[in-house]
């Protein structure tokens, strides 16, 4: 047997990458313009200009773009109105009367008492028809939640009910993604991540059996937001 | 690696054209893709714009790559994640066996991913006694029927409902055989149905990856129907499986790049679901997987670094140069022969399993440009056609016809009286071999041209070429200037 040492995989395709790319020996460090790309990211000089508009055209885009993928939007004065809201879609659909909601105490905490509602707050199951979620914010350029799994935002909430209601503020709608990662790198710190962070644009949907596009596929088959007016005065 | 049966391009062709079935599906590409496509780059002013800056930030990350690798590796353990190198096909499939050893796992469960069929790993877990599900509902149903995708986002397009039918059918054991399988709302409930069984059941969830994240260590996910999300949230270990060039430096770069995908592959905004993930499970998580591995695959990739196929590491996977090819359009996937159908596989394959075995992909082209016209990268996927068919010219591997054909054009071409006095001739001869009918239905050695269709005669007076036409005009001209 020889007795060389054999070399890793990882060096072997660093070392391909490094000789396609014509790197000296030894002059393998990252140059200045990636290291500052990395460490201070910026956003990004094209954006759609659709997005580029005061807030409350912002939320109104939001709210279109949602519908036109076939969410339902619906707006509330307050956080309470919330639990009556909830109890009207579900009747209103003939949906089961059982709600597992964030562990958030923003929307497990609400007077959910006042409707006729079964409600827990935890990790999605098997047998849970309905969620209601808390949200991280939204991005009206296309309509989409944004959605981070955490301890008070478990990540199967989003993606195992039958029925997906999402809550997300006025005040947190904004027009770009770029705009959502600034926000979230003040709040968590540079490079920091959430275990998930998810971007919902719609209900799940396929189009696999000859081309037909059907709702709920894997994922919910209804996603119905609530946006809370914070904002109004 | 996946057997490909590339080499017999030509009687797969054969085999596609008569395919009633293939052949109504392929038929919904325009009303399924392209219309689509149109209508959404159309809603976005900013649209050729935003296909630039997406070229821009994969050029800079193909030049720095190296780098990005690095950082993203960095960052995929600080956040308590593996990532492993893979040098070929072979070592990335090993690499999920021990992974899969290591858990004593029983049941793998798959989202898509076009790089787990590049290295042939559920046919490779399977002999491994691994019990394998696809969970999108479109390669589940070509798991059912034991074939390849035929499609890279829509991987069951040569498929129809009835079909479908017939595999749930023989496959869902235990249901009322009587019951109603006619529409794609009864076959996609059931799927859904099966599906939550396997999703509460797994040990191994696969998914690929859109994107790495150098910034942050992230791997991301574009899907439509959750089962990726599933797939990866319930099982106990998420492996993501990506070929080295899907790194990005930052969310942002992400972000952009996110623009142009879906819009050019489904013509939506933006897929349902977008999905970042980083890491296992926090400590204070409720649910997500306990253990987090990233497969960072080469297999050939790193060597088309500093070459003329270099830009087609930009590729992000949509589709659209397939969607709109008038070859694929007429052929569907499978006739490819390998993972990786219309004009990007035409370029790809033969960068991954060899000119030898792919040599004639880069021929099933028209060179009418609609894909790189359509490519939100803008990779000049004819242009690297016609390398490989250089490539492929240069290692003696088109027929000797061929190669005759093309010397004694090659020797005629070079001397232009010559060139004039043959051109002249035939031309001559054709247009009297056509008679009045301007078309010829045989032609020596254009049995190929005239057996399906006829070849247009030399027209005009008695077949002049067009340097004859052309001289008499000027000389036509001079005379009506005096």
């Amino acid at each position: 047997m020889r007795n060389s040492a054999k070399v890793s995989s990882r060096d072997a395709i660093l070392g391909r990458i490094r000789q396609s790319l014509g790197r000296e020996a030894g002059q393998y460090d990252a140059p200045k313009d990636v290291l500052d790309r990395l460490s201070a990211p910026k956003s990004n000089a094209v954006v759609p200009a659709r997005a580029q508009i005061s807030h409350d055209q912002q939320v109104a885009l939001f709210e279109q773009m949602a519908i036109d993928v076939n969410a339902t939007v619906v707006h509330t004065a307050g956080f309470e109105d919330i639990p009556r809201e909830v109890a009207r879609f579900l009747a209103e659909h003939n949906l089961p009367a059982r709600v597992k909601t964030s562990p958030d105490v923003n929307i497990s905490g609400l007077p959910w008492s006042e409707t006729a509602l079964e409600v827990t707050a935890g990790v999605a199951g098997p047998e849970d028809a309905v969620s209601v979620t808390s949200s991280f914010g939204g991005v009206a350029e296309t309509g989409s939640l944004m959605l981070r799994s955490g301890a008070q935002t478990p990540y199967t909430l989003n993606m195992l009910p039958d029925t997906h209601i999402a809550v997300v503020k006025a005040s947190e709608i904004v027009g770009t993604y770029e705009e959502i990662w600034a926000r979230l790198r003040t709040e968590d710190g540079q490079g920091n991540m959430p275990r998930t962070f998810l971007w919902v644009t719609g209900p799940s949907r396929t189009g696999d059996i000859e081309q037909t596009i059907q709702l709920g596929a894997h994922g919910p088959r209804r996603l119905h937001i609530v946006i809370v007016d914070d904002q109004a005065s | 690696m996946n057997v490909s049966t590339s080499p017999k391009f030509k009687e797969n062709v054969h085999g596609a054209l008569r395919d009633e079935s293939l052949q109504r599906a392929l038929g919904r590409l325009k009303t399924g893709f392209r219309d689509k496509r149109l209508a959404a780059i159309n809603n976005l002013p900013e649209f050729e714009a935003l296909r630039d800056q997406a070229c821009d930030i994969k050029n800079h990350t193909l030049e720095n790559l190296d780098h990005y690798l690095l950082k993203f590796e960095e960052n995929v353990k600080a956040n308590g994640g593996h990532v492993h190198w893979c040098a070929d096909a072979a070592e990335a499939r090993e690499t999920v066996l021990r992974i899969c050893r290591d858990k004593d796992a029983k049941s793998v469960l798959k989202g898509k991913s076009m790089i787990s069929e590049e290295i042939g790993l559920n046919d490779f877990l399977e002999k491994e006694d691994l019990k394998v599900v696809e969970t999108d509902l479109g390669e589940y149903i070509i798991q059912l029927r034991h074939e390849p995708p035929s499609h890279i986002i829509a991987p069951a397009i040569h498929v129809h409902k009835e079909q479908v039918a017939d595999s749930f059918r023989e496959t869902h054991k235990g249901r009322d055989p009587n019951r109603s399988l006619a529409e794609p709302r009864e076959l996609l409930d059931e799927a859904r149905e099966v599906m939550r069984e396997h999703f509460f059941a797994a040990d191994i969830g696969i998914t690929g990856a859109n994107f790495l994240i150098a910034e942050t260590g992230t791997s991301v996910i574009v899907t439509n129907e959750g089962n990726g999300d599933l797939t990866q949230t319930l099982s106990r270990v998420h492996i993501a499986i990506a070929s080295l060039e899907k790194v990005v430096p930052t969310l942002e770069d992400a972000s952009s790049i996110l623009r142009v995908l879906a819009r050019s592959a489904t013509g939506q905004e933006m897929s349902s679901y977008t999905t970042f993930s980083t890491g296992p499970r926090r400590e204070d998580d409720l649910d997500g997987p306990q253990e987090y591995h990233v497969i960072l695959l080469d297999n050939g990739r790193s060597n088309m670094l500093g070459t003329e196929f270099q830009d087609m590491l930009r590729c992000i996977r949509c589709a659209a140069c397939m969607n709109h090819c008038p070859v694929y359009g007429a052929v569907g996937g499978h006739a490819y022969g390998w993972v990786y159908p219309g004009p990007m596989g035409s370029v790809l394959t033969p960068s991954l399993i060899g000119v030898d075995e792919a040599g004639h992909l880069p021929n099933a082209s028209t060179f009418c440009g609609k894909c790189e016209e359509v490519c939100p990268m803008r990779i000049p996927l004819p242009k690297m056609m016609r390398h490989w068919r250089e490539r492929e010219f240069e290692k003696h591997l088109s027929p000797a016809s061929m190669r005759f054909g093309i010397k004694a054009w090659a020797f005629l071409a070079s001397r232009p009286r010559l060139y004039r006095t043959a051109t002249g001739l035939a031309a001559k001869v054709m247009n009297k071999m056509a008679g009045g009918r301007g078309r010829l239905a045989k032609l020596p050695l254009a049995g190929g041209w005239t057996q399906i269709r006829d070849l247009p005669a030399p027209q005009g007076q008695n077949g002049k070429t067009f340097k004859e036409l052309w001289a008499e005009k000027q000389a036509q001209k001079a005379r009506g200037s005096k």
